[in-house]
């Protein structure tokens, strides 16, 4: 049964396999229950995938780091709920990718962030941070103000999302521009009842007609978070179970 | 038969025949690591500066905090770290089998040059807006394609020089090194599995979600620390404590006994980083008991590093660049106390998401990490340029106090700035009420951020002393080696 080191450390084949096998193991039996055991992401009423604007906002928030200062995942302790809300369930998050759960608070926690504020306290605050918040670290994103929002494969940003499991319907990519158009500008012509249809509580942005920018896109994206789960739905039994 | 393996790589036997190595690859990644290491230390000093006065991100979105942050992390790991490693693993491997690189002259220059390469466009990537979103996993999809490329060459060049080996036993630098390059292949293949928006976009996104992306991404981090920071770094320990203090290693036993457990217990860790968040109770509870029992082998690698000392203690006094390597195998001691007690659920409850991580992170990377690297360095240089010794020993004693400063510095204020965040998240006043805004906190954390970057400049200070020491090593006429 068993091997003399020996033997082992004189045969490198041997040896990688053994050190596979070993490292194996840890990976294989914490990883496969997590996508196997049907309770580690709870349903919850509510949650569905980003709108167009909200994405390409996401992919914003993605690309300038934020999630290297601000976390979006509040935890079950008291303190955290009292300041932040509702400790996030898995659902909330499961049609991020990647997550943005992040690890360290430079900055407040943002899970719950969206309805926190008004559009133009996020506007500002983005801008100019120190503005609003003289203590703040945050630098300042105002050429996201001056920066127009690359739509031209946006039903290809979609599509992809739909390849990895996001529940996007033929007629949400087929419609994509126009709801990208109609959340970000209030005053077009376009129909945001069609849009709220597809993707409940998402909130308009008074983005400038025919051009929105990648400012625009990120507050309709911080504006969702953590308000797309149906609190009034979920049961304390059914979380503690 | 230990004592043979042991004995073979402290120079007490002569080679049966001569054996031309090639060093001159190993010559770049140790000019690459020296410059990286600066780079990664400035960067860092710059966002340490931002953090301190906000200003200081200039509002460019290539200067902001967000995106050079990953510039600092992946130039610390992966480009300064990573340079260190191809150079000692592929100096140390054809040493202890005896046998030149497997693959040739091209090949180990292709891996040089396209590592460099990988490493210049993630950086550039970053400041220009291309990220994963992943913590140290920040390259898109096209680059990390790249590096699986670079990375399968290396495998070969080292798999291929341990087998023809004319050495009848691997020695255990090698058993590290082979497990990191392992690992790091699994972990970067599952962790990096991403969707492409178009074949001409660099943008992806991840085929994972959420929870699931959150586990995955830990598993790769933690692991990255476990395999890249602890154990190749833990292979470099193996050869150069004894090369320098002239003894074998203090136990062979303990070196089988510590590998095997620290390679086995290691890929469990992961969740500690995800206490009380949406990740399932039963994956929590499972990081924080191997955490905690990784310390035993932790401490394993920590207690046969400083008893290879025994009996040459008074080379301490002489040899400042073996004050280095004891020194980093102090500070890998402590790191793998503090992470372990830091994996406790309820110790995480108060440090996660504070800066008290950052600290323990430097403490490994800078105490660790970049001191065993030192170490390496200043055995490495006078060899591979043929000199008779460094430049300057007085300027390495020098390197070595003004980076010890400047760790100690580093790291005590981060303790009490950590702690003291955790606290105020959590403190509640007379009424029931929290206490504190946020921005409370963030307000009270300002001096220590202020000695925090002070100490980063320490860091700073020391490696340009050692640069210069480096090139007045390879220029100055003091260091010709007379040929007997």
């Amino acid at each position: 049964m068993f091997i003399r080191h020996e033997t082992i450390e004189k045969n490198a084949i041997l040896m990688l396999v053994l050190t596979l096998i070993t490292i194996s193991i840890g990976g294989i039996v914490e990883i496969i229950p997590n996508f196997t055991i049907e309770t580690t992401i709870e349903p919850v009423k509510g949650v569905r995938p980003y709108s167009p604007l909200e994405l390409m906002g996401r992919n914003i928030y993605i690309r300038e780091g934020c999630y290297l200062c601000h976390s979006q995942q509040i935890r079950a302790l008291k303190d955290e709920v009292e300041r932040y809300g509702h400790y996030s369930l898995a659902a909330e998050s499961q049609y991020d990718h990647p997550f943005q759960w992040g690890s360290k608070r430079i900055g407040p926690d943002l899970a719950r962030v969206g309805g926190k504020y008004s559009n133009d306290w996020h506007y500002a605050h983005l801008i100019h941070p120190q503005a609003l918040v003289p203590e703040s670290l945050m630098p300042r994103y105002a050429f996201l103000a001056e920066t127009p929002l690359e739509t031209k494969i946006l039903d290809k940003h979609l599509k992809a999302n739909r390849t990895v499991g996001v529940p996007y319907t033929d007629e949400d990519i087929a419609n994509a521009k126009k709801d990208l158009e109609a959340q970000a500008n209030p005053e077009a012509d376009t129909d945001f009842e069609a849009t709220l249809k597809r993707y409940p509580k998402a909130i308009q942005v008074p983005g400038k007609p025919g051009e929105p920018t990648e400012l625009d896109a990120l507050v309709a994206y911080l504006q969702v978070l953590g308000t797309m789960a149906d609190f009034s739905s979920v049961t304390p039994e059914q979380l503690n179970r | 038969m230990s004592d043979v393996m042991m004995d073979g790589f402290v120079g007490t036997h002569a080679p049966a025949r001569a054996v031309v190595y090639n060093d001159n690859v190993v010559k770049k990644f140790t000019i690459a690591t020296i410059f990286w290491a600066v780079v990664a230390f400035l960067v860092g000093v710059v966002l340490a500066l931002e953090l301190c006065w906000p200003e200081l991100n200039l509002g460019f979105s290539f200067t902001n905090f967000g995106r050079l942050r990953p510039v600092h992390t992946s130039g610390a790991i992966f480009a300064f770290g990573g340079s260190a490693l191809f150079a000692t693993s592929f100096y140390i491997v054809q040493r202890t089998c005896r046998t030149r690189l497997f693959g040739g002259e091209a090949m180990a220059n292709f891996i040089f040059w396209g590592y460099q390469f990988f490493i210049v466009m993630a950086a550039l990537s970053y400041v220009m807006g291309y990220s994963q979103g992943q913590e140290y996993a920040e390259p898109e999809w096209h680059l990390d394609l790249f590096l699986t490329v670079i990375w399968v060459s290396y495998a070969v060049v080292y798999i291929g020089t341990v087998l023809k080996r004319e050495e009848p036993h691997i020695y255990v630098s090698n058993w590290f090194y082979m497990a990191f390059i392992l690992t790091i292949a699994v972990l970067h293949l599952v962790n990096n599995v991403a969707m492409p928006v178009s074949v001409f976009s660099a943008k992806s996104y991840s085929a994972y979600s959420g929870v699931q992306n959150a586990l995955i991404q830990w598993w790769y981090g933690h692991n990255a620390v476990g395999f890249f920071l602890t154990a190749a770094f833990l292979g470099m320990m193996y050869y150069f404590i004894p090369k320098q203090a002239g003894r074998p290693v203090y136990s062979y036993r303990l070196s089988v006994v510590h590998f095997w457990s620290l390679v086995f217990m290691y890929i469990w860790a992961g969740p500690h980083h995800l206490h009380y968040t949406s990740l399932p109770d039963w994956a929590q509870t499972l990081g924080m008991v191997f955490s905690i029992v990784l310390w035993m082998p932790s401490w394993g690698g920590m207690i046969n590093g400083l008893m290879t000392l025994s009996g040459a203690w008074d080379k301490l006094r002489t040899d400042p660049a073996l004050r280095f390597t004891v020194t980093s195998v102090g500070f890998y001691g402590m790191s793998t106390f503090e992470g372990p007690v830091m994996s406790i659920r309820s110790v995480n409850s108060l440090s996660h998401y504070t800066d008290w991580t950052i600290g323990h992170v430097h403490s490994g990377a800078l105490g660790w990490v970049a001191f065993v690297s030192f170490g390496a360095l200043y055995y490495l240089v006078p060899n591979l340029w043929k000199r008779s010794g460094m430049y300057s020993t007085k300027l390495i004693s020098w390197h070595y106090w003004v980076a010890t400063m400047g760790i100690v510095l580093y790291i005590t204020s981060l303790w009490v700035a950590g702690i003291m965040q955790g606290l105020m998240w959590r403190a509640y006043d007379q009424f029931g009420f929290l206490q504190y805004s946020f921005s409370e906190s963030v307000n009270a954390v300002h001096p220590y951020y202020v000695i925090r970057m002070l100490g980063g400049l320490l860091f700073l200070t020391g490696a340009l002393i050692m640069v210069y020491n480096m090139v007045m090593t390879v220029y100055s006429s003091t260091t010709e080696r007379r040929e007997v």
